[in-house]
Formats: C-alpha cells, sequence, structure tokens
C-alpha cells in the first residue's frame, strides 16, 4: 500500500464529533409497539380522536406487512418490539418563551452549533429543534407569524391548525405507502409542519434540527410542509446523534405540497451517527420523502448530502400532477468503512410538459457500499414529458462498491428521457499531482471529492454549502486509498 | 543547488537509474537528452518525489537538505516543481481555484501571508499576460477537457505562479506545434534568474533552439553517459543516440 492510500484511509476514520449523550431525565413509553403504546402516544400528545384513528388504522396495516428486502443494503433482523417508540425529556410547564428551554438541552444544541437564541442565528433562519420524539424549540415564530407564515412543531399544528393538517396529512405519503412509512404513521412522536401562504415568499431558511440521543429509542417524525399558491420556501434539515453500540432506527415521513406556481426548495444534510469502523452501531435511516406538485408550475427541489448512518435506505421523490410542473433531486452520498446506503429518487411525471432533472454523486471509501436507485416514470397523458439524468460514482480505494439501478416506465412517447451514468475512481496520479504543487493529501483528496460534488452543492443554501463540504471532508477521514 | 550522488532507482520491481551522477548551480539551464527507455522521466519523478518509483541507493541533496527525506509536498513547497509530461484531470475543481490553494501552501512554507482573492488574480494576470495565455483557461477545471498544448501551457503558467527554485520540465516540449513550444520556451527563458534553475528532460533538440541550456546530459540505460555543452544537443540531433557509448555498446565492444 502506498503512503497515500495509508494517509488516505486514515482520513476517512475521523472521530465522529457529535456522539455525546445529554444527561437529561427523560419519559418514555414502555417498550414495544401494540395499540395500548399507540393509544399511549396520542394521549401524551393530546390528540383529537381523528389522529388516533389514522395513527390505528396504519397500525393494523403495518402488522400485515412484510419488511422491504429489495434494497442493496445487508442488516440483521430488527427486533420491532425492543424498540422504544417515545422518549421526551420531562415535561416541564408549556414554554411560554424560548428562554425556557431546559438549559441542559439548550446547551446541547450549541454544542451542536445550533444556538436556540434568535440574536445568535445565523441571520434569516428559523429553527424547529427536535430532541428525540418531541421539538423542544422553535425560533422566530412571531416574525413568520406576520406573513402568515406558520412554522412549528408537528404536535403544535395538530393542535391550533388541525383542518390543515387533517386536509393535508397522508396525502402525498398515505399510511399505506410502505413498511417503514406506515409504521412511521402509525407511532410518529413531532417533526416540522410549515405552512406559507398564498403569494409570500418565505423571508428565512426555515430549518428543523433533528437530534436523537435516548437509548434503545427510535426516532419517527413527520413533517409536513405546504406552499400555497404562488408561494416560495426554502427549507433545510440537519441531523445528529450519539455514537452506540446498538443500531438505532429512523423512521421519518415527509411530505411536501405545492400548488399553482409554488416552489419548495428541501434540502437535508444528514449526519446520523455512522457507526464504527468495523461496523458497529450507526442509525438505520429508513426514511420516506415525497413531493407532489400539486399546482401547474409548482417546482419541488431536494437536495441531499447523506454522510451519517449506517443503513441509508431513501428515495426522496416528486409526483408531478400539474402541467408544467418541475421536479429536481441533487444528491451526494458518502459512504465510508461498513456504511451502507441504497438512495435516489423517483421522478413520477402525470401532467404534461413537466420536467425532472436527477443529478445523483456517490462516494465509496473504506468497505462501503453506495446504490443510486432512481425511478422515471411517464404516465401515458404526460405530453412533452422530460427528464435528465446523471449518475456519477467515485470510488476511494479498492474495496469499496458502487451500484447503479436506474428504471424508466415510458408510456408516453413524445417523452425525452436521457440517463449518462459513470463511475470514476480517485487516481494516486490526481493526488499526486496536488502534491506536487504543494498541497497535502488530505486537502488534495478534499479537493478532488469537492470537485466531484460541485453541481450538488451549488444548490444547497450557502451556509449549509459550507457546512457539508466540511462534513464530508470529516467522513472522508481516514478512507483515502 | 542540487546534488545528485550515484543515484539508483527502480519502478516496480525493475531497475531503472543505474548510478547517475549531477550537478546544477543555481542559475543554470540543464537538459537531459537520452532515447526512449533511457530513464530520463524517471529521473524527474523521483525528483519529484513520486510514490511509484522506489530509490534503492545514493542520495539527493537540494540546497544542503536531503531531498528524498522529504514527502512530495515538502519538496514542492521547498521550491521543487514539475512541470507533468501527461498533467493530470481533476473534475470540477476551478484552475485558479487550484493554483490559489498550491500558492497558498508554498507561502506558507516560505513564511508569507496568504494571498487573498483580489491580490491573487492580481498576480495571476501578470503572469498570463506575460505568457501570452488565455483567461478562459483559469475558470475551467483543472486540466479537463484541455488539449495537450493548452495543459503543457497550464504547466508553465503554474509555474510562473508558483515560481520555484528548481523547476523540472518532464518532455513538455512532447505533442507540441511550434506556436505552443515557442509559447513554453518563452516561459522558461522569461523566468530564468540567478536564483533558479532548470532541468529540461526532453527527447528532442528542438526545444533547445529556444531555450539554450547551459549543460547537456545524455542519458543511456539509467546512467550518465556523456554531458557537454549546448554543441552536444546538436550532435544527437544530427547523429541520433546510436553513436552514444552506452554501457551496453561498451560491453560488446
Amino acid at each position: 500500500m502506498s503512503t497515500s492510500t495509508q494517509t488516505i484511509e486514515q482520513l476517512a476514520s475521523r472521530e465522529y464529533k457529535y456522539g455525546f449523550v445529554t444527561d437529561v431525565e427523560q419519559e418514555s413509553v414502555p417498550r414495544g409497539l401494540s395499540e395500548d403504546v399507540i393509544r399511549l402516544i396520542s394521549a401524551k400528545k393530546q390528540e383529537p380522536q381523528w389522529l388516533l384513528d389514522w395513527r390505528l388504522k396504519a397500525y393494523r396495516i403495518w402488522l400485515t406487512m412484510k419488511e422491504p428486502s429489495w434494497g442493496n443494503v445487508k442488516y440483521g433482523p430488527i427486533d420491532y418490539q425492543d424498540i422504544i417508540y417515545y422518549s421526551a425529556p420531562k415535561a416541564r410547564p408549556a414554554l411560554a418563551s424560548l428562554d425556557e428551554v431546559d438549559p441542559e438541552i439548550r446547551r446541547t444544541f450549541e454544542k451542536l452549533g445550533i444556538p436556540l437564541e434568535e440574536q445568535k442565528m445565523f441571520s434569516g433562519v428559523a429553527v424547529d429543534a427536535v430532541f428525540d420524539s418531541v421539538s423542544v424549540a422553535t425560533t422566530f415564530k412571531e416574525k413568520l407569524a406576520e406573513l402568515g407564515i406558520i412554522f412549528c412543531s408537528f404536535s403544535e399544528a395538530v393542535r391550533n391548525h388541525p383542518d390543515l393538517v387533517r386536509k393535508y396529512l397522508g396525502t402525498v405519503v398515505p399510511y399505506s405507502d410502505n413498511f417503514f412509512a406506515t409504521l412511521n404513521s402509525a407511532v410518529f412522536s413531532d417533526g416540522s409542519f410549515a405552512y406559507i401562504p398564498k403569494g409570500v415568499r418565505c423571508p428565512m431558511e426555515l430549518s428543523t434540527y433533528f437530534r436523537i440521543n435516548a437509548r434503545d429509542t427510535g426516532q419517527f417524525e413527520r413533517t409536513l410542509i405546504v406552499a400555497e399558491e404562488g408561494a416560495q420556501v426554502s427549507y433545510l434539515e440537519g441531523c445528529t446523534a450519539p455514537m452506540r453500540d446498538e443500531n438505532q432506527l429512523h423512521a421519518a415521513v415527509v411530505e411536501l405540497v405545492a400548488l399553482d406556481d409554488a416552489t419548495i426548495k428541501y434540502s437535508t444534510v444528514q449526519n446520523w451517527y455512522p457507526g464504527d469502523a468495523d461496523g458497529r452501531g450507526g442509525i438505520y435511516n429508513f426514511v420516506t420523502k415525497r413531493g407532489t406538485c400539486l399546482g401547474a408550475n409548482s417546482k419541488i427541489t431536494w437536495t441531499q448530502v447523506e454522510t451519517g448512518s449506517a443503513i441509508t435506505w431513501k428515495y426522496p421523490g416528486c409526483v408531478l400532477i400539474g402541467d408544467n410542473s418541475v421536479g429536481e433531486f441533487y444528491s451526494v452520498a458518502m459512504t465510508n468503512n461498513r456504511q451502507q446506503a441504497d438512495t435516489g429518487t423517483k421522478m413520477i411525471h402525470l401532467g404534461a410538459n413537466t420536467k425532472s432533472t436527477i443529478v445523483s454523486k456517490g462516494i465509496s471509501a473504506g468497505h462501503g457500499q453506495n446504490t443510486y436507485r432512481g425511478m422515471v416514470k411517464i404516465a401515458k397523458g404526460a405530453q412533452g414529458a422530460r427528464n435528465y439524468s446523471q449518475c456519477d460514482s467515485l470510488l476511494i480505494g479498492d474495496q469499496c462498491g458502487a451500484h447503479t439501478f436506474p428504471y424508466l416506465e415510458i408510456k408516453n412517447s413524445s417523452a425525452r428521457v436521457e440517463h449518462e451514468a459513470s463511475t470514476s475512481k480517485i487516481g494516486e496520479d490526481q493526488i499526486f499531482y496536488c502534491r506536487q504543487r504543494g498541497l497535502s493529501t488530505e486537502d488534495a483528496v478534499n479537493m478532488i471529492v469537492n470537485g466531484f460534488c460541485k453541481e450538488v452543492f451549488r444548490h444547497l443554501p450557502m451556509e449549509f454549502a459550507v457546512e457539508a463540504q466540511k462534513l464530508l471532508s470529516i467522513s472522508l477521514e481516514g478512507s483515502v486509498g | 543547488m542540487l546534488q545528485v550522488r550515484n543515484l539508483h532507482a527502480a519502478v516496480n520491481g525493475r531497475d531503472i537509474l543505474r548510478g547517475i551522477d549531477l550537478s546544477i548551480a543555481t542559475g543554470e539551464v540543464h537538459a537531459i537528452m537520452g532515447p526512449n527507455g533511457s530513464g530520463k522521466s524517471t529521473l524527474a519523478r523521483v525528483l519529484a518525489g513520486h510514490p511509484e518509483y522506489l530509490v534503492t541507493g545514493g542520495e539527493i541533496l537540494f540546497d544542503g537538505q536531503d531531498l528524498l527525506a522529504m514527502d512530495p509536498e515538502s519538496r514542492a513547497r521547498a521550491g521543487v516543481f514539475m512541470a507533468f509530461q501527461y498533467p493530470v484531470e481533476i473534475p470540477g475543481v476551478n484552475n485558479a481555484y487550484f493554483l490559489k490553494a498550491a500558492l497558498n501552501a508554498v507561502r506558507a512554507h516560505r513564511g508569507l501571508e496568504e494571498l487573498d482573492a483580489v491580490e491573487f488574480m492580481e498576480l495571476v494576470r501578470d503572469r498570463m499576460t506575460r505568457l501570452g495565455m488565455d483567461e478562459s483557461l483559469l475558470n475551467r477545471p483543472v486540466n479537463e477537457g484541455f488539449s495537450g498544448g493548452e495543459k503543457k501551457r497550464n504547466e508553465i503558467f503554474q509555474m510562473a505562479v508558483l515560481e520555484p527554485r528548481l523547476a523540472v520540465l518532464d518532455e513538455t516540449d512532447s505533442g507540441l506545434d511550434i506556436d505552443a513550444l515557442k509559447i513554453v520556451a518563452n516561459g522558461v527563458n522569461a523566468m530564468r534568474r540567478a536564483d533558479r534553475a532548470f532541468l529540461l528532460v526532453t527527447h528532442y533538440q528542438r526545444l533547445l533552439n529556444y531555450v539554450v541550456p547551459d549543460v547537456v546530459h545524455v542519458l543511456a540505460e539509467g546512467r550518465i553517459v556523456r554531458s557537454g555543452g549546448k554543441e552536444l544537443a546538436f550532435e544527437l540531433e544530427e547523429k541520433g543516440y546510436g553513436w552514444i557509448d552506452t554501457p551496453a555498446n561498451e560491453a560488446s565492444a
């Protein structure tokens, strides 16, 4: 093995720096899943009957479903009766202001770089902070409310805006959608809700920061974003978890609805604990994300940077119903050590002249396995639909793997669909070239990887693009081969 | 500035250099010529510290320092520059960004402050004008989609920005048309200075019409078999390499 190989491998094995545990009194429901547990979660959240009924319907369907096995990922059986489905910091009386957030939790978010004081935030970002199963704080709520924008925790939305929640919940991802989404529908705890009224352009980035803290607990959040006619919003999510030897399940659902001329930009920087170098521990990130471009000329853009999790299984997709609507998917997925990712997108073209773009960049290092799985479906009625897909894979070292599974289903002969794919390896030659110009191996690898991801990063909001680059370099540490 | 003593090197288990002795003083331009497979490019790559080349004997001193003990980036920062025979493409990395990172790494080593974007662009524009290069190269990804000539010119441009103490040009002239060759030669001539040395590795005498060397060495089978003034290059051009006393010819004589 050459010296640069060794350095690259060291590079990819840097420590996970968000792996600490917060010591805070938590209350949980008993381990395992049953109708009683679901009733208990619903009662704790003081939910209306219709929502409890919805959960129970989902649960009954889930009991008849089988865990999917088609993903190109390997893991041992998950014992769904050994998971705690709800865990929250001990209840305090309802918070009158952000200052009342438990100081321990406030410090946790500060350590993660997410201060919960509004004046300290990056200017122009409102944050909903979710700690295990509950939202602990949402910043800039009042300021947004002046424009009619609702941004709050999902539980709060159920209490204060039940009609809106009821109107849209499950319209994009129905409770019977798939094994993990159905499980989520039965037990989901919290998440974020955003509603942008007609013609309003949201003046700041909305963001949710998800933190798993409690042991043996699954996180099942649900996010719903509705952009009314002509509304525009950019939403970001970030996530971290402590380092533990056991795997933890994260099965979230995200639903986006864009009406006529509305635009939703949804960006994710996923950094769940990936497990150690031997593949012990880490998060199972089994997530269903989908957006419906319901209105004409609407647009939904998914941008994701997936660097964490032991296993990632997610396919943020767009259902393009409105004529001339646009769906976009820009993805960087990085797997190092024993990480596995099976990720991609689904673009379902139903309306006329709908357009979709897919750019996927997979990076595999160590023993990482990276799979792109994407579906482009063009329905009979989707006259003049267009899709462009590009999937590139970058291999670092010779122990890792990259796989591509594109599915095309085209029922309208006027469709134009293009697919390009490439696989390349970081060459010793590229690294030597950089070093001969005075750059260290570490800087060389970071530069090469960032160059590879450039097309995706430019779709991230500024602060996140910088964050994503840093994250990628951390995830790469110890990997170069 | 550079002393190479009894240098032996191998690649993939095959001995290529079999005892090179070479001394280059500051301000000098040396040319290394020789037939294909004689070890010319190996010598250049060993000087730069290419990880695939294993030094099996001898030593190299650069400004009195043990060059072989330094990793490639330390050599670069100390002022050893190699223009690659086959410059490598780095997709998605902007040429200017790459060069700025390289320049600042070199400057940091020399105890100089990092250049900010404005200062860097001023420096870069100056060098481009002097070399007669097209500014559009700056905003393209490093070497990606460059023609052969553009790649070679980009190497000379990087050299002009990084201002090395010792510049090794590994067959930079090969595959160039006459105009591109002149640009490369002008770049080298413009950079000749009392405190800088050049080592030109070339198969052909052609480049030496434009860059006049102080010393010409002929390499054969991993050893320097002749050294002389610039006339030696003309002699080689005329007679080819066959008349050179290679160790093998000696043995058969």
